[in-house]
């Protein structure tokens, strides 16, 4: 494969890694927050 | 020993991000999501803002789920119709099993997360519509019967009944009607889209009511179904989910909306059926704006 070919696998290597880093960021926050809710007894 | 082939020499750059979201299919999402949101909203009883927030989200992800695993199976047919030959999977910019994979992975956290975090009948008919799309729709029915859309609509139809058990925890008559709205009104809203895509589903290999039956009885049928939606649509009205306000307006809607539906019959021109197709996105939206607004209205009269 050539290196342009090569540059274009890598940047779409890193796009979809820093997406998955935002999505697994994103899932923490949320079972923190379903936690907190959850023991506080799921009411407002 | 021979050696393994170098990762540089595999052209294949791997699917861009944005393509993981277009097998996801947002715009069929969007109307999910807000018919199962209005579903959560005039459920009677409470949940807690996040849970309510969280259930949302779990529809959104288990319709994406069911869109990319749909779009695994109907690779070779997407790449036949113009209309989808330009997704991810027939224009070789994802491979199939990565399709498959996101879909599954995606379906089984929307119904796991659904069930831990707001109640699991919730989960239970958010799984069913999932297998319902994938394996009675999109695998069973798609390719052999022009019924398909009408059978298979129930998948679509089903996300206001899980927005409703996610409050409730069960499934009331008023969750029935919102239901019923929106099966209902699926096969006249993909019908005016096969009269004028008939040729690209015949090529296909798609038994759409069109191919099949011709458009003459299509158009016969669609009006039908937007007379069986009047009194379905003055149901929520019936059975206390609204109030008048939302009874008048749904009615004229349902008027209006058999009135393209006559248009198509008499005019059998490609623009009135894409003028019945338009309508018919806009029909829903406007009944299901309707049911949220005439509950918002009825809770801040109570307080």
């Amino acid at each position: 494969m050539d290196t342009k070919g090569t540059n274009e696998r890598e940047r779409r290597m890193r796009a979809r890694n820093r997406a998955l880093l935002v999505v697994l960021l994103a899932l923490v926050a949320l079972f923190y927050v379903i936690a907190l809710v959850r023991v506080g007894g799921g009411s407002p | 020993m021979s050696e393994l082939p170098s990762i540089a020499a595999f052209p294949y750059a791997g699917a861009a991000v944005g393509d993981y979201v277009r097998i996801l299919k947002p715009r069929v999402m969007s109307l999910v999501v807000f018919t199962g949101f209005v579903g959560l909203v005039v459920a009677p009883g409470h949940l807690h803002p996040v849970l309510a927030a969280v259930a949302v989200l779990c529809i959104a992800v288990g319709a994406g789920a069911s869109g990319a695993i749909n779009m695994w199976y109907d690779r070779d047919i997407d790449a036949v119709m113009r209309r989808t030959a330009s997704r991810p999977l027939p224009a070789g910019r994802m491979m199939p099993g990565e399709a498959l994979g996101f879909g599954v992975v995606l379906a089984v956290w929307a119904v796991v997360v659904m069930g831990l975090a707001v109640n699991w009948v919730a989960a239970q008919l958010l799984a069913l519509t999932i297998a319902f799309y994938v394996f009675v729709y999109t695998i069973w029915l798609k390719r052999r019967t022009p019924q398909n859309i009408v059978i298979g609509g129930a998948a679509g139809a089903l996300p206001p009944l899980i927005g409703w058990a996610a409050v409730t925890g069960d499934v009331g008559w008023g969750a029935v009607a919102l239901f019923a709205i929106v099966f209902f009104w699926t096969p006249p809203h993909f019908w005016a889209l096969s009269l004028y895509r008939a040729g690209e589903y015949e090529a296909a290999g798609v038994p759409m009511l069109p191919v099949v039956a011709g458009a003459r009885e299509t158009r016969r049928q669609m009006l039908l179904y937007t007379l069986v939606l009047w009194p379905v649509s003055l149901a929520p009205w019936l059975l206390g989910v609204a109030g008048p306000l939302y009874g008048v307006c749904a009615g004229a809607l349902s008027v209006v909306f058999t009135g393209t539906a006559v248009r198509v019959w008499r005019d059998e021109s490609e623009r009135s059926a894409r003028h019945m197709f338009a309508f018919s996105l806009l029909y829903l939206f406007l009944i299901f704006t309707l049911l949220l607004v005439d509950h918002l209205a009825g809770a801040a009269r109570s307080w």
